[in-house]
């Protein structure tokens, strides 16, 4: 009986379509198929919804440089997931995992006695012409002459149902990252119909990976630290580096975070130097070290080579190994595989012509309208070109292309891709089909390789693209894999950690996310005291100077002008120019000690933690960045601007808020709330000093109880004075409460306390931090006469009071900034730049 | 009756010290002589200053003697000092004229499936562009003033040689240490380097296998002036591969085929892959070390040069 759902499918029979064949629905889709014939179009809906607020909610982003929308664009996940039956699956598993073992030979062979150039079955200009050749790396033998630890292939199915493979992925394979977050998404969508058809789960070949690494990591007896290198958070795949990280266990690093002292790799943490015994790279071979790979790179380790050349560190994939990564090459694999493994190719590559070949390349030349024309090697600026798509005169010019240079071009066979179903969204619950490739994972394990059971399946964005990438606004699918024996349950989580396994908390913070989470608190606090004191100055300021009021204006302007948002000798200027200094502090850039700039220092360090911070911290810097951008074009009046500053404030008070509420307390978030408190300290003391200096020349009591009531707020502590006294803001108190009032969060001793908490717990591993200044200067606080400070006293001896008051504080912000220099020394030591490279003739 | 030349070189590479310590220095240094049936090193050695630095000794892809240099102790300068003595030995040039045509190189080097000796699996390690010698249609077109249809190879590539030598003037001041291959051909200006990274391109693009070779030439002094320390440079020319006779060397700088007036230090693709000194420091100030050169036939004097 035909399925309801299946009324108005768009079989085509022109392709192979993945559910529907000659005879019918595939029988390994019969029973989802039933499913989603039972549920209720609004049920699929209800999930599909779920879908995408998984994706939000976990952060799935895939970065796109020239998407309008940042760097930041939700993953593309269609609903239902790709079926593929477990005997199917047997043998695209063994044709992978055949391929890999044969590039993986191909690979020793190259970087070694390059037997397959000397019995010319393979072009030496496919290696020699090639920039993924790394001539310092040949002669190098891996540990356990494993090149390819982790290895993908792009699968294209043509209408008569084969398989075929289109690409190889050598260098450093993305996508299983997202393979696995798809899992997780979709079989939450089906929760049922996943263990009812017993789809073979994917956490064993992740543990294979794991394990492999460990074992085969040259670790001297130490437990084996493997770390994960990404490129930093602006490559186009980031997310799934910092998935696969927290997946695998391994610390997510940066070049900089690493370094070589006698041919030994160190990671550089907030406890010293760490050994690393095995890296799982994300950054390009070439990229990896600037003293003998490209010198222009500053996101490598300079010095691995020499690590690698003594056997003191794994890398995965080998250095060297992005040279498989050819469009020239599977055209040789066939004679390759016979003469290194003695065995045929299991699984057929699309037809490829390199043009290099004479004859080839008259054969290309011939047949070019029915033809995909490609770059040889990656990297290069020429895109994939449909032969079918040109006119006369454009074929005319590609021809002439080729023959000027036919050696960087290849001709491959247009596949007619394979249809999948997609979820439509519509209410109809109408199945669309998309055209669909399929990527497909092997890892090496200490029995050999494995083959993800599963991969990533990848569906084009519109009805006849037939690339298909996420670059170009295409969609991914889960692939289930069917088994017809027992599944395995086991899951990452569940793997057994021995003593030797237990992680030391800080002993991986690496020195530079450290040193960001210390400024992003820093930052952070700034950012609130400039958008505060911005936002009272400029609502003062709308009362103007000639009103009664003009004793909390003049205050405000000292204290702005002092934090360097208006200018010095603002008290003198025209009000117009305060607006305007105003204006630009919260908005221009350029003024430095502003809230834009500061907020821009705060979005970098944000960006360097992103993997520590959680969702909202992220959402509400990107919020209030977009909202500044769009406040700088529109906003004209105060009342606008103080508008912006209100939700700015309401922002940074969020994200003080997620510190407490949503970060694990380890060492970096201890680094960040220290840093919250050091800020905090400085500009307190230093807004107090200054508003003292001013108060002994404020003229008449009621003007004084203004600039006393305007402090009070800035400090945002008017409330907590007026249930306490009950009275008219005056000196003594408001003041007292705001230096020596340990449990007002707006009072220095309440930042001196913290610290004191904070710093303690660092002192235990890491001896004396010294907090002697900051002890002294603050019992020099404590000792001083409030007495004199009384309203009821001689006004001399008040002001002479005032004065040393004044003086009290700022050695306090000194001690303050003294110490978080002294941190910095401490566990930032290890930070550098990247090195500068020399040649030298 | 053979003629063998002994030479004594000095190579040093100075940072100065700046005042800003360096934190962490590591390098790659091709500063040792290569053995060569025309060129045999009877003693030498690299010292370094700070005398705290870990250098071990090997061999690279190209089968040049390399150091790797590491220096963790931070420091503030470093002296690289690399000394060698070496003997020179005349070698015959071959018979330009019996060379094969160049087209025939060009055309027995493309790629057939079929087994190749050694030899010329060696020089098609020379044949592709590198980091920095490009190769294209317009080199190609450079080369052919010289490259006539049906020349000899190596008269083809003796043209090729003086055509540079001719027509492109030597200038310390014209290029740096990176200068593009075709911004060379533009300005018609350059130092060693860039000519034979020029030649080097124009023969590959033509489909003939080249490669760079680092080394020293032994310069005169003035008349009557006497030989001075640190007055050299280091030096740079092309080997052609022609089946017939292996590497023939040219020398476009001077318009000279090399003798026993250049000392080889090693060969590469081009000068990024020998270098004699590449690294990279960490800490101090941007600074480009100081170069000095002295290459003194034994029984010869240098003498200090003059302050300025």
């Amino acid at each position: 009986m035909p399925s309801s759902i299946l009324a108005h499918y768009p079989y085509r029979p022109d392709s192979y379509d993945e559910l529907f064949g000659e005879d019918g629905v595939r029988p390994h889709w019969q029973e989802f198929l039933d499913h989603i014939d039972e549920v209720s179009a609004d049920t699929l809906k209800a999930r599909s919804a779920q879908l995408s607020r998984g994706i939000q909610q976990n952060g799935v982003t895939y970065n796109v440089y020239a998407d309008p929308r940042g760097t930041d664009r939700p993953w593309s996940l269609d609903l239902l997931p790709l079926i593929l039956p477990a005997d199917e699956w047997r043998g695209i598993s063994a044709a992978i995992s055949q391929r890999v073992r044969l590039l993986n030979a191909l690979l020793a062979d190259l970087y070694g006695a390059q037997t397959t150039l000397a019995e010319g079955l393979l072009p030496p200009e496919l290696v020699h012409g090639h920039k993924g050749f790394l001539w310092p790396c040949k002669g190098i033998q891996p540990i356990g002459d494993t090149y390819l630890h982790l290895y993908a292939a792009d699968l294209a199915r043509s209408p008569d149902g084969q398989w075929w493979v289109i690409a190889d992925r050598t260098q450093s394979p993305s996508g299983a990252g997202y393979a696995l977050e798809n899992r997780l998404l979709v079989s939450r969508a089906f929760p049922d119909l996943f263990r009812d058809l017993q789809v073979q789960t994917l956490a064993g070949f992740f543990r294979g990976l794991q394990r492999s690494l460990g074992s085969q990591a040259p670790s001297d007896g130490e437990p084996p630290l493997t770390v994960l290198l990404t490129p930093g958070p602006f490559n186009e795949t980031y997310f799934e580096h910092v998935y696969l990280a927290r997946y695998l266990g391994f610390p997510l690093v940066e070049g900089q975070d690493l370094t070589v002292r006698n041919d030994t790799v160190y990671l550089k943490t907030v406890s010293g130097l760490k050994r690393v015994h095995a890296i799982l790279r994300r950054l390009d071979d070439d990229f990896c070290d600037p003293v003998e790979l490209r010198a222009d790179s500053a996101l490598g380790i300079p010095g691995l080579l020499s690590a690698v050349r003594a056997g003191r560190v794994l890398v995965a994939n080998a250095l060297g190994s992005g040279l498989l990564e050819s469009a020239a090459l599977p055209g040789f694999l066939p004679g390759i595989s016979r003469h290194l493994l003695g065995e045929e190719l299991a699984m057929p590559s699309v037809a490829t012509w390199w043009c290099g070949e004479e004859p080839a390349r008259a054969e290309v030349i011939k047949n070019i309208k029915d033809l995909v024309i490609k770059p040889t090697f990656p990297g290069g600026s020429s895109e994939v070109i449909f032969g079918d798509q040109l006119n006369d005169e454009q074929l005319d010019a590609l021809t002439r292309r080729i023959e000027a240079d036919p050696s960087a071009f290849v001709a491959q066979e247009l596949v007619k891709l394979s249809r999948a179903p997609a979820w439509s969204g519509g209410q109809r619950r109408k199945l669309m089909t998309r055209a669909m490739g399929l990527r497909v994972y092997a890892a090496i394990t200490p029995e050999g390789y494995s083959v993800l059971p599963g991969g990533l399946a990848r569906v084009a964005g519109v009805d006849n693209t037939r690339i298909l990438t996420m670059q170009k606004g295409g969609s991914s699918k889960d692939t289930w894999v069917l088994s017809d024996g027992p599944v395995s349950t086991f899951s990452l989580l569940q793997n057994t950690i021995r003593v030797d396994d237990l992680i030391d908390e800080t002993g991986t913070l690496s020195s530079r996310l450290a040193e960001n989470l210390f400024w992003f608190g820093r930052y952070g606090e700034r950012c609130d005291a400039v958008a505060r004191l911005a936002r009272l100055s400029l609502s003062r300021l709308s009362e103007g100077r000639r009103t009664e009021r003009a004793g909390a204006l003049s205050m405000m302007l000292e204290l702005a002008a002092g934090a360097g948002l208006v200018e010095k000798k603002v008290s003198t200027l025209p009000l117009a120019k305060a607006e305007l200094d105003l204006f630009r502090a919260v908005l221009d850039r350029r003024s430095d000690s502003g809230l834009a700039a500061n907020l821009q220092r705060l979005t970098w360090c944000a960006t360097q933690a992103r993997e520590h911070l959680s969702l909202d911290h992220w959402h509400a810097l990107k919020r209030l960045s977009a909202e500044l951008e769009s406040a700088r074009g529109r906003v004209s009046d105060v009342s606008a601007l103080l508008e912006f500053l209100d939700e700015a404030l309401t922002t940074f008070v969020s994200l003080s808020g997620f510190a407490m509420d949503n970060m694990t307390r380890d060492m970096g978030w201890r680094l960040h709330i220290v840093g919250r408190r050091i800020e905090r300290l400085d500009n307190l003391s230093g807004s107090l000093a200054r508003f003292l200096r001013r108060h002994v020349d404020i003229a008449g009591p009621l003007q004084r109880e203004l600039a006393v009531e305007a402090l009070l707020e800035l400090c945002d502590s008017i409330i907590t004075y007026r249930t306490r006294y009950r009275a008219q803001p005056e000196l003594l108190p408001a003041i007292h409460m705001l230096t020596m009032d340990g449990a007002n969060p707006h009072a220095l001793a309440f930042q001196v306390r913290m610290l004191t908490n904070y710093l303690r717990n660092f002192e235990v591993d890491g001896g004396d931090l010294g907090t002697d200044e900051l002890d002294a200067s603050f019992s020099a606080l404590q000792d001083f006469p409030w007495a004199n400070l009384e309203a009821a006293g001689p006004e001399s001896e008040r002001a002479e009071a005032t004065l040393e008051l004044a003086k009290r504080l700022d050695d306090l912000a000194r001690a303050g900034r003294t110490l978080s220099d002294r941190l910095a020394m401490r566990f930032f030591s290890h930070v550098g730049g990247a090195g500068q490279a020399t040649f030298a003739a | 009756m053979t003629r063998r030349v002994p030479y004594t070189i000095i190579h040093e590479t100075e940072y100065a010290p700046c005042g800003v310590p360096v934190s962490l220095a590591q390098h790659l240094l091709h500063l040792i002589p290569r053995e060569l049936p025309w060129q045999t090193r009877e003693s030498g050695g690299i010292t370094i200053e700070p005398d705290l630095a870990r250098l071990s000794e090997g061999e690279d892809a190209f089968g040049n003697p390399v150091a790797w240099l590491s220096l963790d102790t931070p420091h503030d300068g470093l002296l690289v000092r690399a000394e060698s003595h070496v003997t020179v030995i005349g070698r015959p040039l071959p018979k330009a004229e019996d060379s094969p045509e160049w087209e025939s190189v060009r055309d027995s080097l493309r790629y057939r499936p079929e087994p190749r000796d050694a030899d010329t699996l060696d020089a098609l390690r020379y044949l592709y562009a590198s980091p920095r010698v490009p190769r294209d249609t317009q080199l190609a077109e450079f080369a052919q003033a010289a490259f006539k249809p049906g020349l000899p190879l190596l008269v083809a590539t003796r043209a090729l040689m003086e055509l540079i030598f001719k027509t492109f003037t030597f200038d310390a001041k014209a290029t740096e240490v990176s200068t593009p291959v075709h911004e060379v051909l533009k300005k018609k200006r350059g130092v060693c380097q860039d000519f034979a990274h020029l030649m080097i391109a124009a023969l590959r693009s033509v489909g003939v296998p080249a490669r760079y070779m680092s080394g020293y030439l032994l310069t005169d002094p003035p008349p009557g002036k006497p030989r001075l320390i640190g007055a050299d440079a280091s030096h740079a020319w092309v080997a052609v591969w022609c089946p017939e006779n292996g590497w023939v060397e040219y020398d476009p700088t001077n318009g000279i085929q090399p003798d026993v007036r250049h000392v080889t230090l090693g060969w590469g693709r081009d000068f990024q892959d020998v270098s004699p000194l590449r690294g990279v420091i960490l800490g101090g100030l941007a600074q480009v070390p100081e170069v000095r050169v002295t290459v003194i036939p034994d029984g010869e004097k240098a003498v200090p040069r003059p302050a300025a």
